[in-house]
C-alpha cells in the first residue's frame, strides 16, 4: 500500500471491496510516520493505540453491515487534527507551552462529527502557537518542514496538517483559517485547502484565535477529498452561535460539471510588484487552462486591498489578546511569560488598540475598513463568479528566512487575509511546480459559494493532475 | 447640629435571574448548589474552545424589568467583553454589555421623589472564592457553579439624597422584580447585590432645607463606592456612617479618597476595600461569539403581552376601586401571579359584598390564618365569612351566655377556683354551644376567668 498515491475516494472503494482493512491503512500511517515525522516534525502527539482500536472497530463495522460506507462516508478515513481541535482525551497544546499538559474534557463538534463519519484521528499535528503565524516556525516545539524540501516552510499556521498530508501520515488534515492558515500550507504543500464560508463550519471546541475570523478548513489531496470532507463537517451547531442555518451542499455531486462561462475575476491588486514572477507566470498558465474549460477572464478591482493588512492586524490582535486573556496562570500550569515572542506581541498590539482612548482610533476604524474590503468583494461579484490570485506572493521561503522580521512573514498573506475580514470563501489548488516547489493558486467566492468554488477547481484538477507529484525530502 | 453636606448617591444593583438554565450554557442554574463545581460545563468553565449561546429568556426577562421601569429598549442590542483578571473569572473577561445596553432611561418612584434609571444590563455572574484551610494550609478554592449565572444590572442616575431613600428605592426594586417573579432576590445569598456610590455636596445655602436638595448641581469631584452589602439596613447604616465620615473630612478641608469599601455590621463602620487608581480599562469590545440581538417588532410585542400590569398601578386600582391602603396589600403577596389571585378574591368578595378591607387587614394582620395562594377563592371567602362569624358577637352578649353556663355549671366553676384549670376547654365549649358561634379561645377563655372572679 503506498499512502501517497490513494485517495478518499481510492480508500473508500478499497476498504469496501477489502482490498486491505482499516488496521492495515493505520499501521501505514504509522509506519510513515516513524520513518519520516523526525525529518519533517508534523506531529505534537500520536494517537496510536487510539487509532488502532478505532481501526479494528471499524474493520468489522465494515464486516458486518454494507450500508456502513452511507452512514459512515469516512469510514477508516486516517486524519490528523491542527492542535487547536479540542481532543477529548488527547492532549491539546494548541503549539503552545503553555497548555503542554492539557487533555480536554470535551471534543469539538467537527471532530465529534468526524469521528462519527469513521475518521480515524491519528495525531495532534504541529503549529504556530495559537495559529499566529505563516511558516510553522512560531511553534513552541520544532517547526515543521516542507516535504518538497525540508530545508523551507510548510507554510502556517496549520503547518503539521499539511505536511502530514503531504508526506502521507493521513489523507486529510484539518486546519483553522484566520488570515491564512490552510490555504498558505496546502499552497506550500501542494494541496487542497479550504477556508470555508465564515459560520459554515462550527468552531465550537476550535481553540480561538480571532473569534470573527477563525474560519475550520482542511488539506486534502484531491478536490473530491476536500468536498466529501466538508460535507461532514459543515452545517449549523447549536453550540456556535455565529453558524448559519443554511444547508449543508452535496459538495461532490457537482463535481465534473461544466464550468462553460464562468466569469472568473482576477483582481488587478494581486498582481502587483512583490508578486515573484514564476508564481505570477504559474498562475498564468493554470488561468489559461480556465479558459481552455469554458471560462471567461476579466481584470476587476478590489480598492481597498492596501488596506486589508493594517485592519487585519488591528482587528485580530484584539481578539488574540482578549481570547489569550484565559491562560491567566491560575488553571493551566503555564504562566503568561511562557507565551510566545508572536503571542506577546499580539496581546500587546491588542490590548493597545482596545485600551480606551485608542479604540475608537483603532480597533473602531478598522472595523469600518473591514466593512469596506466586505463591499469591494460584494461588487466585484456583482460582476464576476469567482475570484483568481495567487496563494502566496513568493514560492515556499527558507526556514528563518523572515523569522526575525514580523512584517515581511505578515506579507506573506497579503492575498489571503482579505478573504479572512469579508468572512467569503477560499480555496487553494496546486498550480503546478517551479524550481522544484509547489505553487498554490487561490480561488475565492461569495459567502457559501462552496459547491461552485470545488466545481471550478476540480475541472481544473483533472486536466492538470499536480496532485500526483510527489515530495522528494530535497534538501534532507 | 446644621447639615451643611447633603449627599448625592447613585446605585448599581446586581440581581441574579432565576432562568432554568445558565446565562450562556445548558447547565442547571443553581449557583447555591451544596457540592461545588457540580454544574459546570466547557462553556462556564471558560475552557478552551467553548463558546458562549446566549440564553433567549434572560433576555426577554431582562427587558421585561426595563418595561416594569418605564424603560426605552434598544431594538438593536449586543453583548461585550469586559476584560479583568481575577481567579473566580476564568476567561479572562466577563460578558457584559457596554453601550447597547438592553434597557436604558426609566424611573423609580419613591416617597422622596423619582429615581432615574441609567440603564439595565445583561451579564454573567462569576465564580465564588472560597479561602479556608485544606490540610493545615491557608488555601483559595473556587466553586464555578455560579460562573454562568444570568446577571441584570440595574444602574441609578445619581438622583438618590439620603439613606432612607436609598434604602427605599432598593426595596420598591426588590419589589418589583419578585413582582415578575424573574428572581427571589436572596439577599443572604447573593440573590440581590446592592452598590451605592456616595458623595457629598456642600449646600448652597450652607443649611440644608426641608425639602432636600437643590437639583442640577454639578457633582462632587470624588466618590466613594460602598459595595456588597447585603441587606438594607447595612445600606441605610453604610449610607449614614459615610456621609458622617465624610463630612469630617470635608470640615478638615480634604477631599475624601476614591475608594471601594465594605460595611462592617459588628463595628456598624464602613471599611476601605480597595483605592481606586483611576478608571479601569476593561478594554471593551464586542463579543465576536455572540451576534448581535435584535429585537423584532413581532418579538417585543411577544415580550410585552407577556408584561403584567404594573405593580404601582394594580396598588392604585386597589385603593380606588377596594379602599384599601398599599402599605397593606404590600404585605399580601409578591409575584403578579398571586396578585391576580386576590384581584380573584376581591371580585369575589365584592359581588357577596362582603368587606375588602376587613378582608385584607385580617390577613395582614394574620388574624384569618389562611394561605391565600394554597387554596381556591371559594374556600377562602368561607374562611373569611367563618372568622367573620367569630367576630359578629359582641362582649356583652358574650357575657349573658357565659353567666348562664357558669350559673348551671357550678362543680366546673369550683373546680377552676381550686386550680383544674384545665375545665376552661369544657366552659369554653359550652359558651359555644350556648352562643350558637364559634368564638375566638383566648378572648372567651379572658372573659370567663373575668366573669369567675368577679
Amino acid at each position: 500500500m503506498d499512502l501517497l498515491e490513494l485517495t478518499i475516494k481510492d480508500v473508500s472503494e478499497k476498504l469496501k471491496l477489502r482490498v486491505f482493512s482499516c488496521r492495515e491503512l493505520v499501521e501505514e500511517c504509522f509506519s510513515n510516520i516513524k520513518k519520516n515525522d523526525k525529518k519533517i516534525n508534523a506531529f505534537l502527539t500520536l494517537n496510536e493505540k487510539g487509532a488502532l482500536k478505532k481501526a479494528g472497530e471499524h474493520d468489522e463495522l465494515i464486516k458486518n453491515d454494507k450500508k456502513i460506507f452511507d452512514k459512515k462516508p469516512l469510514i477508516g478515513i486516517p486524519i490528523v487534527l491542527k492542535d487547536l481541535y479540542t481532543t477529548k482525551g488527547i492532549r491539546t497544546t494548541a503549539g503552545s507551552k503553555i497548555i503542554e499538559d492539557y487533555y480536554p474534557p470535551f471534543d469539538s463538534t467537527v471532530v465529534k462529527k468526524l469521528i462519527d463519519a469513521g475518521a480515524i484521528v491519528i495525531g495532534k499535528t504541529n503549529e504556530d502557537a495559537w495559529g499566529h503565524g505563516s511558516s510553522g516556525e512560531n511553534t513552541d516545539y520544532k517547526p515543521t518542514k516542507n516535504p518538497y524540501d525540508l530545508s523551507r516552510v510548510p507554510g502556517g499556521s496549520s503547518s503539521g496538517s499539511g505536511a502530514a498530508v503531504a508526506y502521507g501520515a493521513a489523507l486529510v488534515g484539518t486546519g483553522t483559517d484566520t488570515g491564512s492558515s490552510v490555504r498558505l500550507p496546502a499552497g506550500y504543500c501542494n494541496l487542497v485547502g479550504l477556508k470555508p464560508t465564515y459560520g459554515r463550519v462550527s468552531r465550537y471546541g476550535i481553540i480561538a484565535m480571532a473569534s470573527s475570523f477563525d474560519s475550520i478548513g482542511h488539506m486534502t489531496k484531491t478536490v473530491y477529498d476536500n468536498a466529501k470532507v466538508l460535507e461532514v463537517t459543515a452545517g449549523l451547531d447549536p453550540y456556535d452561535s455565529t453558524t448559519f442555518p443554511i444547508k449543508v451542499g452535496q459538495y461532490t455531486k457537482v463535481l465534473g460539471q461544466n464550468i462553460k462561462g464562468l466569469k472568473i475575476g482576477l483582481p488587478k491588486e494581486y498582481f502587483v510588484k512583490g508578486l515573484d514572477n514564476k508564481v505570477n507566470n504559474s498562475i498564468r498558465d493554470s488561468l489559461k487552462v480556465m479558459e481552455k474549460l469554458g471560462a471567461t477572464i476579466k481584470e476587476i478591482s478590489l480598492p481597498h486591498t492596501d488596506y486589508a493588512m493594517a485592519a487585519y492586524y488591528i482587528l485580530v490582535p484584539s481578539e488574540v489578546s482578549s481570547n489569550l486573556s484565559r491562560y491567566d496562570g491560575v488553571r493551566y500550569g503555564g504562566t503568561r511569560e511562557i507565551f510566545g515572542a508572536e503571542a506577546k506581541r499580539r496581546i500587546m498590539l491588542g490590548s493597545y488598540t482596545l485600551s480606551s482612548g485608542y479604540y475608537d482610533a483603532y480597533y473602531l476604524k478598522a472595523a469600518k475598513v473591514r466593512t469596506l474590503i466586505k463591499q469591494d468583494f460584494e461588487k466585484a461579484f456583482k460582476e464576476v463568479d469567482i475570484l483568481i490570485g495567487p496563494t502566496s506572493p513568493t514560492l515556499p521561503f527558507k526556514l528563518g528566512e523572515k523569522v526575525d522580521d514580523p512584517l515581511k512573514m505578515y506579507l506573506s498573506d497579503i492575498f489571503l487575509c482579505p478573504v479572512n475580514l469579508a468572512g467569503i470563501a477560499g480555496l487553494s489548488v496546486p498550480s503546478g511546480f517551479v524550481d522544484g516547489l509547489p505553487v498554490g493558486m487561490q480561488m475565492i467566492g461569495p459567502q457559501f459559494s462552496e459547491e461552485l468554488l470545488y466545481k471550478a477547481a476540480y475541472l481544473f484538477e483533472q486536466e492538470t493532475q499536480y496532485y500526483k507529484i510527489r515530495p522528494e525530502f530535497k534538501n534532507g | 447640629m446644621d447639615k451643611k453636606y447633603y449627599p448625592i448617591i447613585g446605585m448599581e444593583i446586581h440581581v441574579q435571574l432565576k432562568t432554568k438554565s445558565g446565562m450562556f450554557c445548558g447547565c442547571k442554574n443553581d449557583p447555591n448548589a451544596k457540592e461545588p463545581n457540580i454544574n459546570t460545563c466547557p462553556v462556564c468553565l471558560g475552557l478552551p474552545g467553548a463558546l458562549p449561546v446566549a440564553n433567549k429568556k434572560a433576555i426577554e426577562w431582562t427587558v421585561k424589568l426595563g418595561l416594569a421601569l418605564g424603560c426605552k429598549i434598544n431594538t438593536l442590542s449586543k453583548f461585550d467583553r469586559k476584560h479583568y483578571f481575577y481567579p473566580d473569572l476564568p476567561k479572562g473577561y466577563q460578558i457584559s454589555q457596554y453601550d447597547l445596553p438592553f434597557c436604558y432611561d426609566g424611573k423609580v418612584e419613591t416617597s422622596f421623589g423619582p429615581v432615574g434609571i441609567t440603564r439595565v444590563h445583561l451579564e454573567e455572574d462569576t465564580g465564588k472564592l472560597i479561602h479556608q484551610k485544606v490540610n493545615g494550609r491557608d488555601v483559595s478554592l473556587i466553586d464555578f457553579n455560579r460562573s454562568g449565572t444570568p446577571l441584570v444590572e440595574i444602574v441609578t442616575e445619581p438622583e438618590i439624597y439620603s439613606s432612607l431613600q436609598a434604602k427605599e428605592y432598593a426595596k420598591k426594586l426588590r419589589q418589583v422584580i419578585r413582582y415578575l417573579d424573574i428572581s427571589d432576590c436572596d439577599m443572604e445569598k447573593g440573590g440581590m447585590r446592592l452598590e451605592a456610590n456616595i458623595s457629598l455636596l456642600r449646600h448652597p445655602q450652607g443649611v440644608q432645607t426641608q425639602t432636600g436638595h437643590p437639583k442640577g448641581g454639578q457633582l462632587p469631584n470624588y466618590k466613594v463606592e460602598l459595595k456588597n452589602i447585603n441587606s438594607f439596613r447595612y445600606l441605610e447604616r453604610g449610607i449614614e456612617y459615610e456621609i458622617e465620615r465624610q463630612t469630617e473630612i470635608l470640615e478638615e478641608g480634604k477631599t475624601p479618597v476614591q475608594e471601594t469599601r465594605g460595611f462592617n455590621a459588628e463595628k456598624n463602620i464602613t471599611f476601605i476595600q480597595r483605592i481606586k487608581e483611576g478608571a479601569a480599562d476593561y478594554r471593551y469590545f464586542p463579543d465576536p461569539d455572540l451576534p448581535p440581538i435584535k429585537f423584532s417588532e413581532k418579538w417585543m410585542g411577544e415580550i410585552r403581552s407577556s408584561e403584567p400590569e404594573l405593580i404601582d398601578l394594580v396598588f392604585t386600582r386597589w385603593e380606588n376601586d377596594y379602599k384599601v391602603d398599599r402599605k397593606i396589600t404590600e404585605l399580601l403577596f409578591e409575584t403578579a401571579g398571586e396578585s391576580k389571585k386576590i384581584d380573584e378574591i376581591f371580585i369575589n368578595l365584592t359581588k357577596q359584598k362582603l368587606p375588602v378591607d376587613k378582608f385584607v387587614n385580617a390577613v395582614a394582620n394574620k388574624k384569618l390564618a389562611v394561605n391565600l395562594f394554597g387554596k381556591n377563592t371559594g374556600e377562602i371567602i368561607d374562611i373569611f365569612k367563618k372568622s367573620l362569624a367569630v367576630d359578629e358577637i359582641t362582649d356583652d352578649q358574650l357575657k349573658t351566655f357565659i353567666d348562664k353556663v357558669l350559673s348551671s355549671n357550678q362543680k366546673a366553676v369550683s373546680d377552676f377556683k381550686s386550680g383544674k384549670t384545665n375545665v376552661m376547654n369544657f366552659l369554653a365549649g359550652m359558651v359555644m354551644r350556648e352562643a350558637k358561634k364559634k368564638v375566638e379561645f383566648g378572648r372567651l377563655s379572658k372573659l370567663i376567668i373575668q366573669l369567675i372572679k368577679s
